[in-house]
C-alpha cells in the first residue's frame, strides 16, 4: 500500500506540473500581453514600463519557473482588472462555488444512488425505464437551456426562489438542481449496472441460500461492493462540475469561481484565468489522487498491478 | 461418376443452403436494427434534422441575416403569429424558422469536424498505447490524465477568448480538446483483440506492424469507434453551444442555436418562446444522436449477436 501511494503520488505531482506548464502557456497564446494590457491608445513607452513591470521580456522559461514557484508559495500574481491579489479573489470566489459543487454532487448522489438499486433490483420495470429516461434526457438537455426554463418556470411562471445572486441558500437550489442533474446519468447507470453484476454473483446466492433476511443481502453484501467504482466516478463528476459550474454560475449570477472567471475571460485578466484554471485542475487531481488511494485500501487487486 | 459441385442443380426436396445454415450475418445485423426502437428513432430524427440542415438553401422561407426592425419578435404561428414567419422572428426581425435551419447546419459541422478530429488525435494514441504497451502506454495514460485533470469548458472559454473566436477556432479547439475518451476506449479495445491468436498467427506468418494494425486491429475494433464517435459529437455539439451562448464561441451573426438562445435570453420573461425553440432543437439533436449511438453500441456488441 504504502509503494502504490508514493508511486500514484508522484504520478500526481507530475500531472499536475504538466498542466501548470499548460496553464501558463495560456499567456503566449494572446500574442504580446503587454500590449493587451495597455490598451490600443498605448504608447510605445507605456508598453515597455508594463512588459518590464510584468516581466513579460524575460524569457520564457524563466517567466514561467518564477510564476510556478511564486504559485507553490501561494501568490498567484495580481489581477490586471481589480488590481488585488489573485488569493485574495479566489479565497473570496472559491468558498461559493465549492458550497455549489458539494450540494450539486450529494444531489446526484441522492437522486441517482437509490434509482439505480431500484432499477436494478427489478430490470425492464416500469421504474427501471423511468431511471433509463431520466438519465437519458439528461445527457441530452443543454445545462444552460435546462438553467433558463427552470428560471422560467420556478422564478416566473411560480415564483418561488429568487432568480439570480447568492445572498442566501436560495440561491443555491436552481443551480444545484440544474448542475446536480447533468451528473446524474452517470452516477445512476454505474450504480445500476454494478447492482446487476453483484445480485448475479455467487455470494449472493449463497447469502439468500443461507436465507438471509432480503435488506440484510440488498444493504450489507450487495450494496457495500456495488458502490465502490461509484465512490471514484462520484470524485471524477465533481471535478467536472467545477468546470461546468462556469456556465451555471454566470446565468445565475451566483458569485463563485466559475463567474469570476468569465468575467475574467471577458476582460482578458489571464493571471485570475490561469489561477483558476490550475485551481480546478489541482482540485481535480486531488480528488482523483484520494478516491485512487479509497480504492486500492479498498480492493487490494488494485495495489498490485 | 461426378458429384455436382454447384448447387444451382439443387434436387427438389432437398433444403436450400440458406435453410440448413440460418440466416447470413448481414441478415442477422438487418433484423437487429429492425428490432432496435431506440436505434431507429434516433436514427430518424437525426435525418430529419441533417435533411433540413441540407435543405436549408432551398427551404428556407426568408434570408437568415436580413433584418427587418418592422418585425422585431413576432410571435410563433400558435402564438398568434402570422404562417409568413411560422416560428416568429428575433430580437432584430430575422425570420427564427431559417435561422433554426442554417443553424442545423452549424451545429452539424461543428459536431462532424470536431468528432473527427478529435477522433484521429485519440485513436492514434489509444492504438499505439494498446498496442505497444510499455513505455507508449506510460506516456498516452499520463496524457490522457493530464487532459482530464483540465476543466474544458474553461479552457476552451480562455482560449477563444485569447485567440478569438470563430467557427474554425471552435472546431480546432473543441478537437484538440475532445479525444480523452477515444484513447481510453481505443486503448482498452486493442489490448483485448492484441491477445487474439489472429494477431498473433499474422505476426508469425510476417505482417508488418502498419499491416495488423489496419487489417487486423482496426476491424475489430471500429464498432467502439463509431459508438465514441457518436458521443463526442453530442458533446461537441452541446459544447459549441455553451461556449456560443457564454459569447465564446461563434460570433454572431451566424445562426448558432447556442447564440439564438443567448439572444432570446433577455426576452426571457415576456417571449419564452425565443429561447424554447432552439432549446429544444438543440435537445431533439442530442438526443437522436445518444439515442442512435447507444443502439449502435448495441446492436454491434459481440455478446448480442446470437
Amino acid at each position: 500500500m504504502l509503494i502504490y501511494t508514493i508511486k500514484r503520488f508522484f504520478l500526481a505531482i507530475l500531472v499536475a506540473l504538466t498542466v501548470s506548464v499548460i496553464t501558463f502557456s495560456l499567456n503566449q497564446l494572446s500574442g504580446d500581453p503587454a500590449i493587451a494590457m495597455a490598451g490600443e491608445t498605448a504608447s510605445d513607452s507605456d508598453i515597455e514600463y508594463i512588459r518590464k513591470l510584468y516581466g513579460f521580456d524575460r524569457p520564457v522559461h524563466e517567466q514561467y519557473l518564477s510564476w510556478v514557484a511564486r504559485a507553490a508559495q501561494g501568490d498567484l500574481g495580481q489581477s490586471f482588472y481589480f488590481r488585488i491579489p489573485v488569493t485574495d479573489l479566489l479565497a473570496e470566489r472559491l468558498p461559493v462555488s465549492m458550497i455549489l459543487g458539494v450540494s450539486a454532487i450529494t444531489f446526484a448522489i441522492v437522486l441517482s444512488v437509490p434509482l439505480g438499486v431500484l432499477a436494478a433490483m427489478r430490470p425492464n420495470s416500469w421504474l427501471d425505464r423511468f431511471a433509463l429516461g431520466l438519465s437519458v434526457v439528461g445527457q441530452a438537455m443543454p445545462s444552460f437551456w435546462l438553467a433558463l426554463m427552470l428560471i422560467v418556470l420556478l422564478g416566473v411562471m411560480f415564483p418561488i426562489l429568487p432568480m439570480t445572486g447568492s445572498d442566501s441558500w436560495q440561491n443555491f437550489v436552481m443551480p444545484t438542481i440544474v448542475l446536480g442533474y447533468y451528473a446524474t446519468p452517470a452516477i445512476m447507470r454505474l450504480t445500476r449496472a454494478g447492482m446487476l453484476e453483484v445480485l448475479g454473483s455467487d455470494y449472493i446466492r449463497t447469502a439468500r441460500a443461507k436465507g438471509l433476511k432480503r435488506h440484510t443481502i440488498l444493504f450489507k453484501h450487495a450494496l457495500r461492493n456495488a458502490v465502490i467504482p461509484v465512490v471514484s466516478l462520484a470524485a471524477v463528476q465533481f471535478g467536472f462540475m467545477l468546470g461546468g459550474s462556469i456556465v451555471i454560475e454566470s446565468i445565475f449570477a451566483l458569485h463563485g469561481a466559475g463567474y469570476l472567471a468569465w468575467e475574467s475571460i471577458g476582460r482578458l485578466d489571464l493571471p485570475v484565468v490561469q489561477a483558476i484554471v490550475l485551481v480546478f485542475s489541482l482540485f481535480y487531481i486531488v480528488l482523483t489522487f484520494l478516491s485512487d488511494l479509497l480504492n486500492a485500501w479498498l480492493d487490494p487487486r488494485i495495489r498490485v498491478s | 461418376m461426378t458429384i455436382a459441385i454447384d448447387d444451382k442443380g439443387a434436387r427438389p426436396g432437398l433444403p436450400s443452403a440458406n435453410q440448413i445454415t440460418g440466416p447470413t450475418p448481414g441478415q442477422q445485423l438487418r433484423k437487429r436494427i429492425f428490432g432496435h426502437y431506440g436505434l431507429l428513432i434516433g436514427a430518424g430524427i437525426l435525418g430529419l434534422i441533417f435533411l433540413m440542415a441540407l435543405s436549408a438553401p432551398f427551404l428556407a422561407p426568408h434570408d437568415p441575416y436580413a433584418q427587418s426592425l418592422l418585425a422585431r419578435v413576432k410571435p410563433p404561428v400558435w402564438l398568434g403569429g402570422s404562417w409568413e414567419n411560422m416560428l416568429g422572428t428575433d430580437v432584430l426581425g430575422r425570420d427564427y424558422l431559417s435561422r433554426l435551419m442554417y443553424g442545423a447546419q452549424i451545429s452539424l459541422l461543428i459536431g462532424f469536424a470536431a468528432a473527427f478530429i478529435s477522433g484521429v488525435i485519440g485513436t492514434a494514441m489509444g492504438v499505439a498505447a494498446g498496442y505497444f504497451g510499455g513505455k507508449v502506454d506510460l506516456v498516452v495514460t499520463f496524457l490522457i490524465t493530464v487532459r482530464l485533470s483540465m476543466p474544458v469548458v474553461l479552457v476552451a472559454l480562455a482560449v477563444v477568448a485569447l485567440v478569438g473566436g470563430s467557427l474554425e477556432v471552435v472546431i480546432a479547439v473543441l478537437g484538440l480538446l475532445l479525444w480523452d475518451r477515444y484513447a481510453v476506449v481505443m486503448r482498452s479495445a486493442t489490448m483485448q483483440i492484441r491477445q487474439m491468436d489472429y494477431v498473433a498467427s499474422a505476426r508469425a506468418v510476417g505482417c508488418s506492424t502498419s499491416r495488423i494494425l489496419l487489417t487486423e486491429i482496426m476491424p475489430n475494433i471500429v464498432n467502439n469507434l463509431i459508438v465514441v464517435a457518436t458521443l463526442e459529437m453530442a458533446h461537441a455539439i452541446l459544447l459549441e453551444a455553451a461556449l456560443s451562448f457564454l459569447g465564446m464561441g461563434v460570433q454572431p451573426p451566424l445562426p448558432s442555436w447556442g447564440l439564438m438562445v443567448a439572444e432570446g435570453k433577455d426576452y426571457i420573461l415576456f417571449e419564452p418562446w425565443l429561447i424554447t425553440i432552439p432549446g429544444v432543437a438543440l435537445f431533439m439533436m442530442v438526443l437522436a444522436i445518444n439515442l442512435m449511438g447507444d443502439g449502435i453500441r448495441d446492436v454491434t456488441a459481440p455478446e448480442n449477436r446470437n
